[in-house]
């Protein structure tokens, strides 16, 4: 049981990094657009929090948890947002190719982050990294009490807020897609943008504010990453960009849907995280288990593109740039 | 409607010289840029800068061998990529790619190196480059026969070789225990690529010419090349013409594969003599925006390769010049690509002033 629960957990920390992520993805799929920069946006948001909370902290004697955590994900919305206004810029104003852009954004996010993330660990002395403590604490802060009560308490209760955060703001983001007018004109925008333009929507605007705010909150995948995951600290392993692309492969699994991705997300970390809790694994055996959350990434993809059932295909337009004169 | 003060309209074509302009402009604005932010954080004037990075790059023999090993990775993986790209089949699986080549490079040696050298880089050859085109063969079957998302196939395939990666590293590591495969056969040096001229390096650059050479012609002068063309423009044209679509993006991405293969035995045979999951290192998704911007064109891509592998190498003498980490070189790549994927639009595009019924 004890083994159950320490596993849960584990798949719950992991699941929310790459559930933060792909919330943000599907908003920017649902607008037509493939951003294949969500390692280099998690990378950004993650190095822009670290960065300015080790700032705040290093400014002052007493760090206030709530002023640290206010810090630390606006610097990060704020970097992951102008990360993803470069790709907008490039692939819908410019109208470049969407892989390669994000590719680059990839490249580039990650190059900023670990030159950053290296120098802050230089700065923090020769043998020791960068770490911000009191952010971090802030970050890991469970609720008083209930937090160690039994099982539900373990299971449901033990975790950070941005744990019960990613959940809200994936269920916003379904409610937001699916039942709203908004929602509704921006898939239109994903499906045909022609048909979304002759309605009266602006599919410009539509595109640029998904893929921004998309970003931004595959961002917040980065912080909880850094602030939680590895407790406040910078490590140049490119761990990070491992996570943005299991992102990317969750959107896959959910078919685009921000209410899978919940469920999703924790079942990607189980998977994960599975093989250290089979006993008898070698450690090349291990090596063999990690495949298994790609590798149901591809049967969905496999599947659904077999089945060929409509509501479980990527968005029509999914990669492509829109010109109005082009038809 | 009020009319924009400014309107896109599609250019016809671009006369080379304009293409020219366009690029070399962009080029330098993006050098001043990554002048600039260098500048900024190391302090150095931006020409002191540039002389660094030439010096890091081509300053000795060594380092310019080590720069052109670079540019041989880079132009072998994009010219494994361009016909499937010229196709429009998104193959961002070359990471894989490459390192099922690595591994199958890496089995050889370890376990065939009484074979004879010659021998041995033969079927290593030929080997890395079968295991290459099966790792790209199940993405274009299903791409072929349920339009499956090659994109995202591909991606997955990488992370899945990574991991069977690390497998063979665990159980071929030695000394045992350091999770590392060391150098293999370091005392016979079975299966390395021998020395011509003082340089391991030159059997690449050899065979990355031949690679190039075959590819532009194969593009351009072959009926292949110009169902591969059409295909990528149109399947419904392609279908029209009696071309049989899945049997022509089976054919070119088991090419790609196989070249992308051949690069993982280059890296591991012809330069690491090891292999990690690191022997890819990101070059399979540099290489995609190398192809992308030469626009499939053998000559430019190893232009594009020469230049990406003097800002990589240049990068990491400045910034371990000032005792900074090795990423710098990451940011520099990024923002010259940024301008040079923005300077694409003012080829294809234009911009007019609003006039209305000037031309439709």
């Amino acid at each position: 049981m004890n083994s159950f629960i320490t596993l849960f957990q584990a798949a719950v920390a992991f699941g929310t990094v790459i559930l933060f992520g792909c919330v943000g993805e599907i908003l920017t799929e649902r607008a037509g657009n493939l951003n294949l920069g969500v390692p280099g946006i998690m990378y950004l948001g993650g190095i822009a929090s670290l960065a300015s909370v080790f700032i705040y902290e290093g400014s002052t004697d007493s760090p206030s948890g709530i002023v640290c955590v206010i810090i630390a994900m606006v610097s990060a919305f704020i970097a992951s947002a102008l990360g993803g206004l470069i790709y907008a810029f490039l692939t819908i104003t410019l109208k470049a190719n969407q892989n390669v852009c994000g590719l680059t954004l990839t490249i580039f996010g990650g190059g900023v982050a670990n030159f950053f993330g290296g120098s802050l660990n230089t700065l923090a002395g020769r043998f020791e990294s960068v770490s911000v403590p009191a952010t971090s604490a802030a970050f890991r802060q469970t609720l008083p009490g209930i937090s160690g009560a039994g099982i539900v308490g373990k299971l449901f209760f033990s975790y950070g807020f941005m744990v019960y955060f990613a959940i809200a703001v994936a269920v916003i983001v379904h409610v937001f897609l699916h039942h709203t007018r908004r929602g509704l004109n921006l898939r239109t925008v994903g499906e045909s943008p022609q048909t979304a333009d002759a309605a009266g929507i602006n599919v410009d605007k539509n595109k640029y504010l998904a893929i921004c705010i998309g970003a931004g909150i595959s961002g917040f995948g980065g912080v909880y990453y850094v602030m939680d995951y590895i407790k406040g600290t910078w490590a140049n392993d490119g761990s990070i960009e491992k996570l943005g692309w299991l992102a990317v492969a969750l959107v896959i699994f959910t078919t685009w849907k921000a209410s899978h991705a919940i469920w999703g997300s924790y079942l990607f970390g189980l998977l994960y995280w599975m093989y250290y809790y089979i006993p008898g694994l070698t450690r090349r055996s291990q090596e063999l288990f990690k495949m298994l959350p790609y590798a149901v990434t591809l049967l969905v993809l496999i599947v659904n593109s077999m089945k060929s059932s409509r509501d479980k295909q990527p968005p029509h337009s999914l990669g492509l740039a829109y010109f109005r004169e082009e038809r | 409607m009020n009319e924009p003060i400014l309107r896109v309209i599609k250019r016809e074509s671009m006369s080379f010289k304009g293409k020219l302009l366009v690029r070399a402009v962009s080029l330098i604005l993006a050098l001043l840029v990554c002048g600039i932010v260098i500048t900024l954080i190391t302090g150095y004037n931006p020409i002191t800068v540039y002389v660094t990075m030439a010096q890091g790059a081509f300053g000795t023999k060594t380092r310019a061998w080590s720069t052109i090993k670079e540019m041989l990775m880079l132009s072998c993986i994009a010219i494994g990529l361009a016909p499937a790209f010229k196709m429009k089949f998104w193959n961002v699986g070359a990471e894989g790619q490459i390192l099922i080549g690595g591994i199958v490079s890496a089995g050889c040696m370890i376990y065939l190196s009484n074979i004879g050298n010659a021998g041995l880089f033969v079927l290593m050859c030929i080997l890395s480059a079968l295991a290459g085109s099966l790792w790209a063969f199940l993405p274009a079957l299903f791409k072929a026969k349920f339009n499956t998302n090659e994109t995202l196939f591909t991606l997955m395939m990488n992370y899945v070789a990574i991991q069977l990666t690390s497998y063979f590293v665990a159980k071929w590591e030695n000394p045992v225990g350091s999770n590392t495969v060391g150098v293999i056969n370091q005392s016979g040096h079975e299966g390395w690529f021998p020395k011509i001229f003082g340089t391991q390096y030159f059997i690449s650059l050899i065979m990355v010419i031949i690679l190039a050479v075959f590819m532009h012609i194969y593009l351009r002068y072959t009926k292949h090349g110009y169902e591969i063309a059409v295909v990528g423009e149109s399947e419904n044209t392609a279908r029209y013409a009696g071309i049989s679509v899945p049997k022509v993006v089976i054919r070119t991405v088991l090419l790609s594969g196989a070249i992308c293969g051949v690069a993982g035995f280059m890296a591991v045979a012809g330069a690491s003599h090891t292999i990690s999951t690191s022997t890819a290192g990101g070059r399979g998704f540099t290489a995609i925006i190398v192809a992308w911007l030469a626009k499939f064109d053998s000559a430019t891509m190893l232009l594009i390769s020469l230049l990406l592998a003097f800002l990589n190498s240049g990068s990491s003498e400045i910034a371990s010049k000032c005792h900074l980490n090795d990423y710098a070189s990451k940011i520099v790549i990024g923002i010259i690509l940024f301008f040079i994927l923005g300077s694409e639009f003012f080829i294809n595009y234009k911009l007019v002033r609003g006039k209305k019924g000037e031309k439709k």
